[in-house]
């Protein structure tokens, strides 16, 4: 097994994916936490459907690097939609609902007017399940990845305290001079752009699962912050190189297989968590 | 000294005005109450205090080296805190982010003065707590502690016994009144008129019937003689 493992790591696709896979979940799982604390799992989940229509759009236009209309979009509606929640006109949990459900529409239409193969349904399968992508990254995409991952890591360490600080209390941190807009809307962009690149991993449907468990199944266990944060980011990294090994093996879809493995590190988390008590 | 100078504010929303015309200030070591009804505009007024918000009209004096952001704030507990994955030094510690000013991580001061403040509120041995798992007293003195942090001066309290049992509430009232008599000054919200009149100096009466005075001239002001004479089963 082992020699078939090393067989396998000799093709740079693999090792591209591999990388790839393992800076997506650290980063996705670093912001987890903070989103789901902060009560925004929401807005991931509407994101990535909005990545979803934008990357039909990238499409249809025939874009070769599509993140380049993707990255774009889904900041400014991570931007819009933080914007809409604080001045409340239209409720925040529905204004979101409102753009993630129309970009899939849009998006889905947009695919079937314009097809750019013969196979909708298999490309339409593949951006929401994401299917094979991850194994299909060139070069420059994976650099691309590891830069941004970079720089999400950097901005996640330098803030740690004003981030801890932001999504514990708000009113407090404003109170005492924390530049709390300009955090959360930071916050609001990383997350814009770690699911456009975990899009690549899991696909847009399964992106919110690689953002929301690591962060829930550290909060079964762990009783700081700093705790959680680590523990979740150890956790996503294992279940994301878990996950891709063992769809090389059983022939399964990438991103379906990292969020069964996601699942299953939450079942025995919950459990570990309730015998402690 | 006086600390803090409010002049002719007007508090509210954009088409909402909850009060106008609201003139007080604080001495340096005063132990203000503000008391009035649901809605009179109180949380509104300590939010403009700490520049949260902006006044309609009026102005806001700082003197004595106070600044908005150099005030510790008691806020009314957060839904989003109760299940909050946080140990209670990281929570006090987080108290210290006005010094950080452009630094990434908090200081060796910082550290102490933490660990200083739990001490003064008897909650070192409980350092490494989740905050999730605290009684309701023992979470309020966590963030009293962190409101420590971010003063040596002022401390603006928001209804800081709510929902606490009688024996806490009074141990709560004593732990203010000993930080007052260290020489930080207190602005505290109250729905518990009766009691909190009992330790404070000064009172803000707002809303309906307006009274700003030493809490002996309340006792025998209209305002005062009303809501005390039913303070007990009044909220």
């Amino acid at each position: 097994m082992i020699n078939l493992l090393l067989s396998y790591l000799s093709y740079p696709f693999v090792r591209y994916a591999l990388i790839a896979g393992v800076l997506i979940a650290l980063c996705s799982s670093l912001l987890g936490v903070i989103l789901v604390l902060k009560r925004f799992s929401y807005i991931g989940d509407g994101l990535s459907h909005v990545a979803f229509g934008a990357m039909a759009i990238a499409a249809v236009v025939g874009l070769t690097d599509q993140m380049a209309l993707t990255l774009p979009i889904t900041i400014i509606c991570a931007i819009l939609l933080l914007w809409t929640g604080q001045n409340a006109k239209i409720k925040g949990d529905a204004s979101i609902a409102m753009i993630s459900v129309g970009a899939l529409a849009v998006g889905y239409l947009l695919m079937n007017l314009f097809p750019t193969s013969s196979n909708i349904s298999g490309d339409v399968c593949s951006t929401l399940f994401g299917s094979a992508k991850i194994l299909t990254l060139t070069r420059s995409e994976v650099i691309l990845c590891i830069v941004l991952s970079i720089v999400v890591v950097i901005a996640f360490i330098a803030l740690y305290n004003r981030f801890f600080a932001v999504t514990f209390d708000e009113s407090f941190a404003k109170a005492v001079g924390t530049k709390t807009t300009f955090l959360n809307f930071l916050i609001a962009t990383i997350i814009a752009v770690i699911i456009v690149l975990a899009m690549n991993l899991v696909g847009s449907l399964l992106v919110s699962a690689l953002v929301i468990f690591p962060a829930l199944s550290a909060m079964r266990i762990f009783k700081s912050f700093r705790s959680v944060t680590v523990f979740s980011a150890i956790l996503s990294v294992s279940c994301a190189l878990l996950g891709i090994v063992l769809s090389i093996f059983w022939r399964t879809p990438v991103g379906s297989t990292i969020v069964i493995a996601d699942i299953a590190a939450f079942g025995v988390c919950s459990l570990i968590g309730k015998l402690r008590r | 000294m006086e600390q803090l100078i409010c002049k002719k504010l007007k508090l509210g929303y954009e088409n909402i005005t909850l009060t106008e015309d609201l003139s007080f200030s604080v001495e340096k070591g005063d132990y203000l109450c503000i008391v009035g009804e649901n809605g009179a505009g109180k949380s509104t007024l300590m939010r403009t205090i700490l520049r949260l918000q902006k006044p309609l009209a009026g102005s806001i004096e700082y003197n004595d080296d106070l600044t908005a952001s150099k005030i510790g704030y008691l806020p009314q507990q957060t839904i989003v805190q109760k299940d909050f994955p946080a140990s209670v030094y990281e929570v006090v510690l987080s108290g210290c982010q006005n010094s950080l000013g452009y630094h990434l991580f908090y200081s060796k001061q910082d550290r102490k003065r933490a660990q200083d403040n739990m001490e003064r509120l008897g909650i070192s041995d409980i350092a490494h707590w989740c905050y999730r798992d605290l009684s309701g007293g023992q979470q309020q003195r966590v963030l009293l502690a962190r409101a420590l942090c971010a003063t040596e001066k002022m401390l603006l309290l928001d209804e800081p016994v709510a929902g606490l049992d009688p024996m806490v509430t009074s141990e709560m009232y004593a732990l203010i009144d000993k930080l007052n008599d260290e020489g930080i000054t207190i602005i505290m919200i109250s729905h518990d008129i009766a009691c909190s009149v009992k330790y404070a100096k000064h009172v803000l009466h707002i809303g309906d019937d307006f009274f700003f005075g030493t809490v002996e001239d309340y006792r025998k002001s209209p305002a005062g003689s009303k809501y005390l004479g039913e303070g007990h089963h009044h909220d």
